[in-house]
């Protein structure tokens, strides 16, 4: 299975971090970057065990996940720089 | 003399550690009740500062809390002052001698790549192990002496609410040598790679010092279930709020009266003690009355500021700015707005003290910018007269005519402030994109004792800072309202042939094209204080007796015989935006450290207000002829 972005998975589903993207140039977007660099620092480096235990409805935006054992909440625009391998999908 | 030199010899230390690491409560624990409170050079970034004496050798220590920080590449304005502190970059800030890195023991794994991002500073450094009897119990396993060890700088467990809990951290601090002399810091944000470096480090360390945390919880993951729940989430927050939003309304009730009744009698017994005249007049029209008017807010604030920090301890703040975050980002504001926004349907001026709990400076200024237009019960004795004087109290389908203007006005005061913060955001407060991205704590029992200190650290900020210069205008008003005196054999109230009286000669000019007449012009200046003094100034401007709480009452037949309909519904638009409200903008000038978004604010608030009226006078008018 490919890694596949977070922001593309739904309440329930497990696996691993594979990497951050730096979005910066792909979006156009300086901020990104910023996020990218946020992202690592919190933790979301690879190898890390990501799921995804909550969304808001309707869309499911923004979400909660559990790293590791730490939780956060981020939009799916966010959730977009970071690439999981999905368990079992 | 004796405390400047104090001062100098000092140690400087200074707490760091991520956002919920416990680091307040250890500078309570710390510093007890020494704190100072104020604001950084310029920015409105929350200073704190405190004091504690080393119990063993007498070193003194000044302590400065530095606003949490996951990085020292920074992405708010927390972050880039606990950097620059630390850097020694922050005009009018010696850099601390001695870092204490306060660290979270149930969350190593976020904490440590700050502790190795510190450690590479240079700056002497002691990491605290915070909450180790909370991970002791809860199944937490960690090698203090490893980690020390590979680290290389001392480690120590704390416990910060605990009595001694701090014992270890000072034991330490007091036989580390001398500090050295400050090498002049550099510092490069770390590439990508560098990051992911860290990272590993920070884990092969936690390894080698045997960290293992444990399953969490299932109470607590139920728990969250629930919470966060994108159906039950959203209900148990709305019921939540209802409460927190009545217990501002009703359990201040009985306090703010009795200030209020205390304030009146203080002002009775000075009236009578003191001789007649204008000494008289100022302490008691001036000084105790204008007081009066502010600590009255007293109450509401420390019951709201009870639930906010209530609700930040226990670690269901970030999880509300979750459930909202789609809601309140729809105009462009942060979760995290909903709080002081409801709170400013009591007073804006609680409301506008509760922003501080906004990360970003803009969404928080957005905020501050906005509280003014939910409806405080300031406005209530105002609507209450004019509706009272004006709408006929009959039924309309199952509901009461007068109850569904009352309603209206707080929905447009809704409307208004949706309006104006999307407006806001795409003009002058235009901002990048904010991303969301917010660690949602493990719940956790608030401890009574920080929650003690932050009320009163809260009391004092608000008596000390926004207490004095409201009195201060309070004088002024007190003395535009009361000189030149009447002449001899004057009959109007004295109000109308002083300064106060001719502003409002010459407000009516401004106010006619919106209805109002000279007095209800005059009733604005002294409604600059407290909106619901317009109330007992009209009262004071009809002749009547002002003091009595009849005064609406009577002055109801009055207006409803003086007053066109669309002048009093013109009022009433006015009172929707109503920007007289100068313990609201000084509040907003103490906590936006600069005079521009005061006067935006009164600037943009008198603007709509004119604005509403005008049409509100002009549409009326035209339907009633």
């Amino acid at each position: 299975m490919p890694p596949v972005s977070l922001a593309t998975l739904r309440k329930g589903a497990r696996g691993t971090v594979m990497d951050v993207r730096d979005d910066a140039q792909s979006l156009g977007d300086e901020s990104q970057s910023t996020v990218s660099r946020r992202l690592l620092e919190l933790g979301f480096i690879p190898g890390e065990p990501i799921e995804v235990i909550a969304e808001i409805w309707p869309g499911g935006d923004p979400m909660a996940v559990r790293l590791g054992r730490t939780l956060f909440a981020l939009r799916r625009r966010e959730a977009g720089a970071v690439l999981v391998s999905v368990e079992g999908g | 003399m004796a405390a400047l030199a104090t001062a100098l010899d000092a140690t400087r230390l200074a707490l760091v550690g991520v956002p919920n690491c416990g680091k307040t409560a250890l500078f309570n624990r710390l510093t007890g009740s020494r704190q100072k409170v104020a604001n950084y050079a310029g920015v409105t970034v929350e200073r704190k500062e405190g004091s504690f004496v080393g119990p063993a050798n007498g070193t003194r220590y000044r302590l400065l809390d530095l606003p949490g920080a996951y990085s020292l590449t920074p992405t708010t304005l927390d972050e880039a002052i606990t950097r620059d502190c630390l850097l020694g970059r922050l005009a009018g800030e010696a850099p601390p001698e001695r870092v204490i890195c306060v660290v979270d023991s149930t969350n190593l794994r976020l904490n440590l790549r700050l502790v190795l991002e510190l450690r590479d500073l240079g700056v002497p450094m002691i990491v605290a192990l915070n909450m180790s009897d909370l991970a002791r119990d809860r199944g937490y396993r960690l090698d203090r002496a490893r980690l020390e060890q590979e680290l290389g700088v001392p480690v120590v467990e704390t416990v910060a609410i605990r009595d001694g809990g701090e014992r270890q951290l000072l034991d330490r601090l007091e036989r580390l040598p001398p500090p050295p002399p400050l090498a002049s810091t550099e510092w490069r944000d770390p590439t990508f790679e560098q990051i992911q470096q860290t990272q590993r480090e920070a884990r092969r360390i936690l390894d080698a010092a045997g960290y293992t945390e444990p399953v969490r919880r299932r109470m607590l993951e139920s728990l969250d279930a629930v919470v966060m729940h994108p159906v039950a989430g959203p209900a148990i927050l709305a019921v939540l709020l209802f409460f927190i939003f009545q217990a501002v309304f009703s359990w201040a009730a009985l306090p703010m009266e009795a200030i209020d009744a205390g304030v009146t009698r203080f002002g009775e017994w000075l009236h009578a003690v003191l001789p007649a005249g204008p000494l008289r007049s100022l302490v008691v029209d001036g000084i105790v009355a204008g007081a009066g008017s502010v600590l009255v807010f007293l109450p509401q604030i420390l019951i709201l500021f009870f639930f906010i920090l209530l609700l930040e301890d226990s670690g269901y703040l970030p999880r509300a700015a979750y459930l909202l975050d789609r809601m309140m980002g729809s105009v462009g504001l942060s979760g995290r707005a909903f709080i002081p926004l409801l709170s400013s349907f009591a007073c804006a001026v609680p409301g506008i003290m509760a922003t501080r709990t906004i990360p970003n400076v803009r969404d928080r200024v957005a905020t501050i910018m906005i509280a003014p237009l939910m409806t405080c019960s300031a406005r209530l004795p105002v609507y209450a007269l004019v509706i009272a004087a004006f709408i006929p109290n009959r039924s309309v389908g199952a509901f009461n005519l007068q109850g569904l203007v009352l309603f209206s006005l707080y929905v447009a005061g809704i409307a208004a402030a949706m309006a104006v913060a999307y407006a806001l955001k795409r003009t002058v407060m235009r901002a990048a994109y904010h991303p969301l991205l917010l660690e949602l704590p493990e719940y956790r029992w608030p401890d009574l004792r920080n929650l003690a200190l932050g009320l009163w650290e809260r009391t004092k900020v608000f008596l000390q800072r926004v207490g004095t210069i409201i009195l201060a205008l309070m004088i002024v008003l007190w003395f535009l309202s009361s000189y030149p005196a009447p002449p001899e054999g004057a009959t109007g109230p004295a109000i109308q042939y002083s300064f106060a009286g001719a502003i409002g000669r010459l407000l009516e000019h401004v106010f006619a094209p919106i209805g109002f007449n000279w007095q209800i012009s005059l009733a604005l200046v002294p409604g600059l204080a407290a909106r619901e003094v317009a109330v007992g100034a009209l009262g004071t401007v009809y002749s009547l007796s002002a003091a009595s709480d009849d005064t609406a009452a009577t002055l109801v037949p009055m207006i409803a015989q003086t007053w066109s309909l669309a002048t009093a519904l013109a009022l009433l638009a006015w009172y929707v935006f109503a920007p007289q409200c100068l313990s609201t903008l000084v509040v907003v000038k103490r906590e936006t450290n600069s005079w521009r978004y005061p006067l935006l604010m009164a600037g943009y608030l008198f603007l709509l207000a004119y604005l509403a009226a005008f049409v509100t006078f002009r549409v009326a008018s035209a339907l009633a002829g």
